[in-house]
Protein backbone atom coordinates (compact mmCIF):
# COMPACT_ATOMS: atom_id res chain seq x y z
CA UNK A 1 0.00 0.00 0.00
CA UNK A 2 1.65 3.18 -1.08
CA UNK A 3 -0.28 5.41 1.33
CA UNK A 4 2.14 4.30 4.03
CA UNK A 5 4.99 5.56 1.84
CA UNK A 6 3.60 9.07 2.19
CA UNK A 7 4.24 8.86 5.94
CA UNK A 8 7.86 7.95 5.27
CA UNK A 9 8.27 10.70 2.68
CA UNK A 10 6.69 13.43 4.80
CA UNK A 11 8.57 12.13 7.84
CA UNK A 12 11.89 12.38 6.02
CA UNK A 13 10.96 15.94 5.04
CA UNK A 14 10.18 16.83 8.64
CA UNK A 15 13.41 15.30 9.89
CA UNK A 16 15.45 17.21 7.30
CA UNK A 17 13.73 20.50 8.10
CA UNK A 18 14.25 20.04 11.82
CA UNK A 19 17.97 19.47 11.22
CA UNK A 20 17.98 22.69 9.21
CA UNK A 21 16.20 24.45 12.07
CA UNK A 22 18.78 23.01 14.44
CA UNK A 23 21.70 24.44 12.48
CA UNK A 24 19.94 27.80 12.29
CA UNK A 25 19.48 27.83 16.06
CA UNK A 26 23.12 26.91 16.54
CA UNK A 27 24.27 29.62 14.13
CA UNK A 28 22.19 32.35 15.75
CA UNK A 29 23.21 31.28 19.24
CA UNK A 30 26.89 31.47 18.24
CA UNK A 31 26.59 34.62 16.15
CA UNK A 32 28.71 36.55 18.67
CA UNK A 33 31.08 33.84 19.88
CA UNK A 34 34.34 35.71 19.54
CA UNK A 35 37.72 34.06 19.16
CA UNK A 36 41.30 35.21 18.87
CA UNK A 37 42.47 32.86 16.12
CA UNK A 38 41.02 32.01 12.74
CA UNK A 39 41.04 28.26 13.43
CA UNK A 40 38.99 28.37 16.61
CA UNK A 41 36.22 30.66 15.51
CA UNK A 42 32.75 29.27 14.92
CA UNK A 43 31.64 29.12 11.29
CA UNK A 44 28.06 29.12 10.05
CA UNK A 45 26.79 25.56 9.52
CA UNK A 46 24.49 24.56 6.69
CA UNK A 47 22.80 21.21 6.00
CA UNK A 48 23.06 19.72 2.51
CA UNK A 49 19.80 18.24 1.27
CA UNK A 50 19.48 15.58 -1.38
CA UNK A 51 16.63 13.45 -2.67
CA UNK A 52 16.64 9.78 -1.61
CA UNK A 53 16.62 7.74 -4.79
CA UNK A 54 15.01 4.34 -4.80
CA UNK A 55 17.59 1.60 -4.92
CA UNK A 56 18.22 0.03 -8.28
CA UNK A 57 16.84 -3.37 -7.28
CA UNK A 58 13.53 -1.96 -6.17
CA UNK A 59 13.34 0.17 -9.28
CA UNK A 60 13.91 -2.81 -11.53
CA UNK A 61 11.23 -4.73 -9.69
CA UNK A 62 8.58 -2.04 -9.88
CA UNK A 63 9.60 -1.46 -13.49
CA UNK A 64 8.45 -4.97 -14.28
CA UNK A 65 5.02 -4.52 -12.77
CA UNK A 66 4.65 -1.21 -14.56
CA UNK A 67 4.35 0.75 -11.33
CA UNK A 68 5.60 4.26 -10.96
CA UNK A 69 8.90 4.91 -9.31
CA UNK A 70 10.17 8.14 -7.89
CA UNK A 71 12.61 9.19 -5.27
CA UNK A 72 11.35 8.52 -1.78
CA UNK A 73 11.83 11.57 0.37
CA UNK A 74 14.73 13.75 1.33
CA UNK A 75 17.87 13.18 3.35
CA UNK A 76 20.59 15.32 4.86
CA UNK A 77 23.85 14.42 3.16
CA UNK A 78 25.92 16.23 5.72
CA UNK A 79 26.55 19.52 7.44
CA UNK A 80 29.04 21.90 5.87
CA UNK A 81 30.71 24.93 7.35
CA UNK A 82 30.31 28.15 5.43
CA UNK A 83 33.51 29.46 3.83
CA UNK A 84 32.31 33.05 3.80
CA UNK A 85 34.95 35.52 5.05
CA UNK A 86 35.15 35.87 8.82
CA UNK A 87 34.12 39.01 10.56
CA UNK A 88 37.25 40.78 11.86
CA UNK A 89 36.77 43.64 14.25
CA UNK A 90 39.38 45.93 15.73
CA UNK A 91 38.77 45.72 19.48
CA UNK A 92 42.11 46.03 21.30
CA UNK A 93 40.41 46.08 24.71
CA UNK A 94 38.68 42.76 24.13
CA UNK A 95 40.23 39.91 26.17
CA UNK A 96 40.24 37.69 23.05
CA UNK A 97 42.00 40.19 20.80
CA UNK A 98 45.17 39.03 19.03
CA UNK A 99 48.51 40.78 18.76
CA UNK A 100 47.24 43.26 16.22
CA UNK A 101 44.16 44.01 18.35
CA UNK A 102 41.70 42.16 16.13
CA UNK A 103 38.94 39.84 17.32
CA UNK A 104 37.46 37.16 15.04
CA UNK A 105 33.70 36.93 14.92
CA UNK A 106 31.80 34.10 13.17
CA UNK A 107 30.69 34.50 9.56
CA UNK A 108 27.03 34.14 10.60
CA UNK A 109 24.61 36.41 8.82
CA UNK A 110 21.78 36.70 11.35
CA UNK A 111 19.27 38.14 8.87
CA UNK A 112 19.95 35.29 6.46
CA UNK A 113 19.55 32.81 9.32
CA UNK A 114 16.18 34.30 10.27
CA UNK A 115 14.96 33.94 6.67
CA UNK A 116 16.25 30.36 6.64
CA UNK A 117 14.43 29.66 9.89
CA UNK A 118 11.11 30.90 8.49
CA UNK A 119 11.58 28.87 5.31
CA UNK A 120 12.38 25.73 7.32
CA UNK A 121 9.41 26.18 9.60
CA UNK A 122 7.02 26.69 6.65
CA UNK A 123 8.34 23.60 4.89
CA UNK A 124 7.93 21.64 8.12
CA UNK A 125 4.30 22.77 8.31
CA UNK A 126 3.68 21.68 4.73
CA UNK A 127 5.01 18.22 5.52
CA UNK A 128 2.84 18.01 8.64
CA UNK A 129 -0.28 18.84 6.65
CA UNK A 130 0.66 16.27 3.99
CA UNK A 131 0.98 13.63 6.68
CA UNK A 132 -2.35 14.68 8.12
CA UNK A 133 -4.00 14.35 4.69
CA UNK A 134 -2.48 10.90 4.23
CA UNK A 135 -3.82 9.90 7.64
CA UNK A 136 -7.32 11.07 6.71
CA UNK A 137 -7.12 9.19 3.41
CA UNK A 138 -6.08 6.04 5.22
CA UNK A 139 -8.80 6.33 7.85
CA UNK A 140 -11.32 6.75 5.07
CA UNK A 141 -10.05 3.66 3.36
CA UNK A 142 -10.54 1.66 6.56
CA UNK A 143 -14.24 2.49 6.51
CA UNK A 144 -14.66 0.95 3.05
CA UNK A 145 -17.75 -1.25 2.84
CA UNK A 146 -19.16 -0.20 6.19
CA UNK B 1 -25.51 -14.65 -13.66
CA UNK B 2 -22.71 -14.60 -11.17
CA UNK B 3 -21.70 -11.39 -9.50
CA UNK B 4 -18.19 -10.42 -10.58
CA UNK B 5 -16.27 -8.04 -8.35
CA UNK B 6 -14.24 -6.80 -11.32
CA UNK B 7 -17.37 -5.77 -13.16
CA UNK B 8 -19.22 -4.47 -10.14
CA UNK B 9 -16.44 -2.20 -8.92
CA UNK B 10 -15.63 -0.91 -12.38
CA UNK B 11 -13.13 1.85 -12.87
CA UNK B 12 -13.21 3.16 -9.32
CA UNK B 13 -10.82 0.73 -7.71
CA UNK B 14 -8.20 1.51 -10.38
CA UNK B 15 -8.87 5.24 -10.05
CA UNK B 16 -8.34 5.04 -6.29
CA UNK B 17 -5.04 3.23 -6.84
CA UNK B 18 -3.77 5.86 -9.26
CA UNK B 19 -4.88 8.65 -6.90
CA UNK B 20 -2.78 7.11 -4.12
CA UNK B 21 0.21 6.87 -6.48
CA UNK B 22 -0.19 10.49 -7.44
CA UNK B 23 -0.44 11.52 -3.77
CA UNK B 24 2.87 9.79 -3.17
CA UNK B 25 4.58 11.60 -6.05
CA UNK B 26 3.25 14.98 -4.90
CA UNK B 27 4.23 14.32 -1.27
CA UNK B 28 7.73 13.55 -2.52
CA UNK B 29 7.84 16.87 -4.39
CA UNK B 30 6.88 18.72 -1.23
CA UNK B 31 9.42 16.86 0.91
CA UNK B 32 12.09 17.94 -1.58
CA UNK B 33 10.90 21.55 -1.78
CA UNK B 34 14.30 22.74 -0.50
CA UNK B 35 16.57 20.20 -2.19
CA UNK B 36 18.94 21.87 -4.67
CA UNK B 37 18.59 20.55 -8.21
CA UNK B 38 15.45 18.53 -7.47
CA UNK B 39 12.98 18.45 -10.37
CA UNK B 40 9.29 18.30 -9.49
CA UNK B 41 7.47 15.31 -10.98
CA UNK B 42 3.91 14.38 -11.65
CA UNK B 43 1.91 11.76 -13.48
CA UNK B 44 -0.62 12.22 -16.24
CA UNK B 45 -3.62 10.81 -14.42
CA UNK B 46 -5.68 10.23 -17.55
CA UNK B 47 -2.88 8.40 -19.35
CA UNK B 48 -1.97 6.24 -16.37
CA UNK B 49 -5.58 5.31 -15.67
CA UNK B 50 -5.98 4.59 -19.37
CA UNK B 51 -3.01 2.24 -19.39
CA UNK B 52 -4.19 0.54 -16.19
CA UNK B 53 -7.61 0.04 -17.73
CA UNK B 54 -6.14 -1.26 -20.96
CA UNK B 55 -4.08 -3.65 -18.86
CA UNK B 56 -7.27 -4.80 -17.22
CA UNK B 57 -8.84 -5.56 -20.57
CA UNK B 58 -6.09 -7.69 -22.06
CA UNK B 59 -5.33 -9.69 -18.97
CA UNK B 60 -2.71 -7.79 -17.02
CA UNK B 61 -0.68 -6.59 -20.00
CA UNK B 62 -0.23 -2.95 -20.74
CA UNK B 63 -0.75 -1.96 -24.35
CA UNK B 64 -0.41 1.26 -26.27
CA UNK B 65 -3.62 2.95 -27.27
CA UNK B 66 -4.15 3.15 -31.00
CA UNK B 67 -6.19 6.12 -32.16
CA UNK B 68 -5.62 5.60 -35.89
CA UNK B 69 -6.06 2.57 -38.12
CA UNK B 70 -2.49 2.95 -39.35
CA UNK B 71 -1.00 2.65 -35.89
CA UNK B 72 0.95 -0.52 -35.31
CA UNK B 73 -0.40 -2.71 -32.56
CA UNK B 74 2.11 -3.39 -29.79
CA UNK B 75 2.60 -6.72 -28.14
CA UNK B 76 2.14 -4.82 -24.94
CA UNK B 77 4.63 -5.41 -22.18
CA UNK B 78 4.42 -1.73 -21.39
CA UNK B 79 8.01 -1.05 -22.39
CA UNK B 80 7.23 1.31 -25.22
CA UNK B 81 4.40 3.06 -23.50
CA UNK B 82 5.18 6.53 -22.22
CA UNK B 83 1.82 6.95 -20.61
CA UNK B 84 2.62 5.30 -17.29
CA UNK B 85 5.84 7.17 -16.81
CA UNK B 86 6.62 9.89 -14.34
CA UNK B 87 6.79 13.21 -16.09
CA UNK B 88 8.62 16.39 -15.12
CA UNK B 89 6.71 19.51 -14.27
CA UNK B 90 7.35 22.63 -16.35
CA UNK B 91 8.54 25.28 -13.90
CA UNK B 92 6.79 28.64 -13.85
CA UNK B 93 9.86 30.54 -12.82
CA UNK B 94 13.55 29.72 -12.68
CA UNK B 95 15.40 29.30 -9.39
CA UNK B 96 19.06 29.73 -8.60
CA UNK B 97 19.55 26.23 -7.16
CA UNK B 98 17.81 24.40 -10.03
CA UNK B 99 14.86 23.25 -7.92
CA UNK B 100 11.56 23.27 -9.81
CA UNK B 101 9.19 22.67 -6.90
CA UNK B 102 6.58 25.39 -6.52
CA UNK B 103 5.22 24.70 -3.03
CA UNK B 104 1.92 26.52 -3.55
CA UNK B 105 1.21 24.71 -6.77
CA UNK B 106 2.11 21.34 -5.28
CA UNK B 107 -0.07 21.89 -2.21
CA UNK B 108 -2.97 22.90 -4.46
CA UNK B 109 -2.49 19.78 -6.59
CA UNK B 110 -2.19 17.59 -3.52
CA UNK B 111 -5.42 18.99 -2.03
CA UNK B 112 -7.19 18.54 -5.35
CA UNK B 113 -5.91 14.99 -5.56
CA UNK B 114 -7.14 14.28 -2.02
CA UNK B 115 -10.59 15.54 -2.93
CA UNK B 116 -10.67 13.42 -6.06
CA UNK B 117 -9.50 10.47 -3.99
CA UNK B 118 -12.45 10.99 -1.66
CA UNK B 119 -14.80 11.17 -4.64
CA UNK B 120 -13.42 7.90 -6.02
CA UNK B 121 -13.71 6.38 -2.56
CA UNK B 122 -17.31 7.49 -2.29
CA UNK B 123 -18.14 5.86 -5.63
CA UNK B 124 -16.35 2.66 -4.67
CA UNK B 125 -18.15 2.58 -1.34
CA UNK B 126 -21.43 3.04 -3.20
CA UNK B 127 -20.64 0.03 -5.35
CA UNK B 128 -20.03 -2.07 -2.24
CA UNK B 129 -23.30 -0.88 -0.75
CA UNK B 130 -25.14 -1.87 -3.92
CA UNK B 131 -23.50 -5.31 -3.81
CA UNK B 132 -24.54 -5.67 -0.20
CA UNK B 133 -28.10 -4.80 -1.07
CA UNK B 134 -28.07 -7.25 -3.95
CA UNK B 135 -26.80 -10.05 -1.70
CA UNK B 136 -29.38 -9.35 0.99
CA UNK B 137 -32.13 -9.06 -1.61
CA UNK B 138 -33.71 -6.06 0.05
Amino acid sequence: MSLTNIFDIAGSGMAAQSIRLNTTASNIANADSASSSEGDVYRARKPVFSAIQQDVMAQAMVGQTGELSASTGVQVQGIIESDAPLNMRFEPDHPMSNDQGYVMYPNVNVVEEMADMLSASRSFQTNVSIMDSAKTMMQRLLTLGQ
Amino acid sequence: MAISFENALGIHQKALEVRVQRAEVLANNLANADTPGFKARDIDFKAVLGSVQAGQQVGGQLTMTTTNGKHLPTSGNGEMSESNELLYRTPNQPSVDGNTVDTQEEVAEFTKNTMQYQASFQFLNGRFKSLNNAIRGE
